[in-house]
């Protein structure tokens, strides 16, 4: 991702791991870095797209841009691919994964 | 350009910007440009008669060859190849639809021949999106990396591109600071 002089420094967050049973294992959406989506506008859609505040947002961006991938959401396969479906609407590069 | 300002609160909320001529002309020759690609994309989509029949579109099952395309529509996973053929033939049509109505909404609201562009929070997200997907085309096309210079040599044939990338990026981040202000 691009930097750009606005990026506010990220907050702590709890991670987001989720304790189910081994039958209902959620899948999960996955973002991955890209070199062209900027940093502001991939916070921008966490908030806009899963509800996320501010901090959770650049915490999950930052993830990705450091990690070079990161969880931003998880849940039942129809959710996980309407989820990915409006990532991709909004550019960014994700897919989806049912951790084994 | 000055950058997107923003004007207005509540539901009047406007983003406003003044563009020249020269910036309308290449904010809209790129958009329409990514427009048609996409519709030739969607051109590809298999017909038959159970399409006919349930009026349904599937989308191809597999990837765009161009890595320009392949990037503005990306598979569903990356290591289940069965899951992305079978996600793509039913969510390719769509995105592409999203992306050219995306296209549509800037080619409606920035004048051909420049001036001022007043949009409200929603059109101004689609713009985001379109102008995200130019951006995303032109990076491929320039394979931009996060390590690469603010100038090329000069012997670089990416070099004369190179501005026209890094101001649609800065006319994006303006209007995304805009919008989260």
């Amino acid at each position: 991702m691009v930097s750009t002089p606005l990026e506010a420094a990220g907050t702590q967050l709890e991670p987001t791991v989720d304790e189910v049973g081994i039958a209902d294992v959620p899948w999960q959406t996955i973002v991955w870095n890209d070199p062209v989506n900027l940093m502001s506008y991939v916070t921008y859609v966490f908030q806009k797209l899963f509800g996320y505040d501010r901090d959770k947002a650049t915490k999950l961006m930052l993830d990705v841009h450091h990690k070079g991938r990161a969880i931003v959401s998880s849940g039942s396969r129809e959710k996980v691919e309407g989820d990915v479906a409006r990532l991709h609407a909004a550019g960014l590069w994700a897919t989806m994964q049912q951790p084994s | 350009m000055n950058g997107w300002r923003r004007h207005g609160r509540g539901a009047r909320t406007r983003m406003v910007a003044v563009l020249d001529p020269s910036e309308a002309a290449v904010v809209r020759g790129l958009v329409g440009q990514i427009r048609d690609m996409l519709t030739e994309r969607a051109a590809q989509a298999p017909t038959d008669e159970l399409v006919e029949l349930t009026g349904v579109h599937v989308g191809p099952s597999t990837p765009p060859t161009e890595a320009v395309m392949a990037r503005l529509l990306p598979d569903f996973s990356t290591d289940d190849e069965r899951l992305s053929a079978a996600l793509r033939s039913l969510r390719e049509p769509e995105l592409i639809a999203a992306k050219e109505a995306a296209a549509d909404l800037v080619l409606e609201t920035c004048p051909v021949f420049g001036g001022r562009v007043e949009l409200s929070r929603e059109q101004a997200e689609t713009w985001l999106t379109a102008l995200n997907d130019v951006r995303l085309a032109l990076g491929t096309a320039l394979e931009v990396t996060e390590e690469m210079p603010e100038v090329l040599p000069e012997n670089d044939p990416r070099a004369d591109h190179l501005p026209v990338y890094q101001w649609l990026t800065w006319v994006q981040d303006s209007l995304v600071t805009a919008l989260a202000r």
